[in-house]
C-alpha cells in the first residue's frame, strides 16, 4: 500500500510527466489556451492512461511474454493505446458536444500522446504489478493535469502582458513553462523511488 | 531527382523551429550534443523508412483506415531501430531510453505521413524523409550543443573551459530544455521578423525610386 502510495505522490509531483520527464509536451501547449479546455482534455487523458496501465499490463504479461513476442510490444501498445481513444471520442461526442468541439484535433490526437504510451513502456520497464501499473498510469496522468491547468492559468495572463513580437505565443509559453518547471524541481530529493 | 523537396525539411519547414512538432524528444534528449546526433539520426532512419513504404503502399491503403496502417508501418521500423540501437550501441540505448521506443508517437513522423508521403511519389517521399529527418537532426544537435556547453562546459565530451568553469547545472536540467528551446524559436523569429521588414523597406524604395524617374 505504501508502494502505491509513494508511486502516486512521486507521478504527480516528483516526477511530473511534464516537467521533468518531457511527455505529453505538445497538448500541454496546444490545449492549454483556456483553463475548462485544460480540464477537458486533462480528464480525458486521465481517463486513457489509466485504462491504457491496465489493458497494456494485461497485454503484456497475458499475451507477449507467454507466447515470447516481446519484441510486438510497440506495436501491440500502440494499437491498444489507439483502440481506447477511439472510444473516448465517441463517449465525448455523446455526452458533451461542447468538449468535442474544444478539444478538437487534440483528441484523436491523444494517441500519439506520448505520456500515455510512455506510462504504459514505463510500468513494464519498472516491472509494476498490476495495482502498481494503474497508479502508476493515474499518478502520470493527474501530474499532467495539474500541469496543463496551471498552465493554462498562466497563460491567460499572458496574453494582456506586452511581449515583444518575436517571443509571442510558443516562445514565451515554453520559457514560462521552464520557470514553472523550476519551481517542480523543488519537490525533487523529497522522495526517491 | 527533387531536390527542392530536400532542402524544404532543413531550413524553411525545419520541424523544430518552423513547424514545432515532435517537442517531446527534443527537449527530453537534448542534455548532450551526442545525445541529440543519436536522436536525430534515430528519427531520421524511421522518418525515411516509413515515407517510402507509406508512398509506396498509398494505392493499396484504403482511405479510411489509413492512421491505423500508418502507425502500424511507423512502429515496426521503429521496433527495428531499437533492436539495432541495443545491439550495436547499448550504451547511447540506456542514455536515450524509453524516447527511442516513443519514436513511434513523435508528431513529425506521422504528420509528414499524413501531409506529404501519402499523395506523393517514392522518390519524392524519400527526399522529404531525409530533408526533414536532418532537420531534425540539426536542431537537436544545435540544442544539445548548447544545453550541453553551458550546462556541463563541454562539447561532444571534450572540455572546453578547463577545470575553473562553474557549470550552470540548470540548462541540463529539465527546466533548461523549455528555457533554450523557448529562446531559440524566438531568435529565429526575431531574425525572420528582422528579413522580413527589409524586404519591405526595399521594396518600397525600389518603387519610389521608379516614381521619381517617371
Amino acid at each position: 500500500m505504501t508502494n502505491v502510495l509513494l508511486i502516486l505522490v512521486s507521478g504527480i509531483f516528483v516526477q511530473n510527466f511534464i516537467f521533468s520527464r518531457f511527455l505529453g509536451i505538445c497538448p500541454f501547449l496546444g490545449v492549454s489556451k483556456s483553463i475548462p479546455t485544460a480540464v477537458g482534455m486533462g480528464v480525458a487523458v486521465t481517463f486513457v492512461m489509466a485504462m491504457a496501465s491496465a489493458i497494456t499490463y494485461v497485454v503484456q504479461y497475458a499475451i507477449l511474454t507467454p507466447l515470447h513476442l516481446e519484441y510486438l510490444q510497440t506495436i501491440a501498445f500502440i494499437l491498444v493505446i489507439a483502440t481506447l481513444v477511439q472510444l473516448v471520442e465517441m463517449i465525448i461526442k455523446k455526452v458533451s458536444p461542447t468538449l468535442y468541439n474544444a478539444l478538437g484535433v487534440y483528441l484523436p490526437l491523444i494517441t500519439t500522446n506520448c505520456a500515455v504510451l510512455g506510462a504504459a513502456l514505463l510500468n513494464i520497464q519498472n516491472g509494476y504489478n498490476f495495482i502498481e501499473s494503474v497508479a502508476f498510469g493515474v499518478a502520470g496522468a493527474l501530474g499532467f493535469t495539474l500541469a496543463i491547468i496551471l498552465f493554462a492559468g498562466v497563460r491567460d495572463k499572458l496574453r494582456i502582458s506586452a511581449i515583444p513580437e518575436a517571443m509571442q505565443g510558443f516562445p514565451i509559453a515554453l520559457v514560462t513553462a521552464g520557470l514553472m518547471s523550476i519551481a517542480f524541481l523543488g519537490f525533487s530529493g523529497m522522495l526517491n523511488v | 531527382m527533387n531536390f527542392k523537396y530536400l532542402t524544404n525539411g532543413l531550413v524553411k519547414e525545419n520541424p523544430t523551429f518552423r513547424l514545432l512538432l515532435g517537442m517531446c524528444p527534443t527537449m527530453a534528449v537534448t542534455t548532450a550534443a551526442l545525445n541529440g546526433v543519436g536522436m536525430g539520426l534515430s528519427t531520421t532512419f524511421v522518418l525515411i523508412g516509413s515515407n517510402v513504404a507509406i508512398s509506396a503502399l498509398r494505392k493499396v491503403i484504403p482511405d479510411s483506415i489509413r492512421i491505423p496502417a500508418f502507425i502500424v508501418i511507423i512502429a515496426s521500423f521503429v521496433t527495428i531501430v531499437g533492436m539495432v540501437l541495443e545491439a550495436y550501441l547499448p550504451s547511447l540505448y540506456a542514455t536515450l531510453g524509453i524516447y527511442i521506443l516513443l519514436i513511434v508517437v513523435n508528431c513529425i513522423i506521422l504528420g509528414r505521413a499524413e501531409a506529404f508521403a501519402f499523395d506523393h511519389t517514392v522518390s519524392e517521399s524519400l527526399m522529404d524523409g531525409i530533408g526533414m529527418g536532418l532537420g531534425f537532426t540539426m536542431s537537436l544537435t544545435v540544442l544539445g550543443s548548447v544545453r550541453e556547453i553551458f550546462g556541463a562546459g563541454s562539447l561532444f565530451g571534450f572540455s572546453l573551459f578547463g577545470p575553473n568553469f562553474e557549470p550552470v547545472t540548470l540548462m541540463i536540467l529539465p527546466p533548461g530544455g523549455f528555457i533554450v528551446l523557448g529562446l531559440g524559436i524566438g531568435l529565429i523569429n526575431w531574425i525572420t521578423i528582422k528579413a522580413e521588414k527589409r524586404k519591405e523597406a526595399k521594396a518600397e524604395e525600389t518603387s519610389t525610386s521608379q516614381e521619381v524617374k517617371a
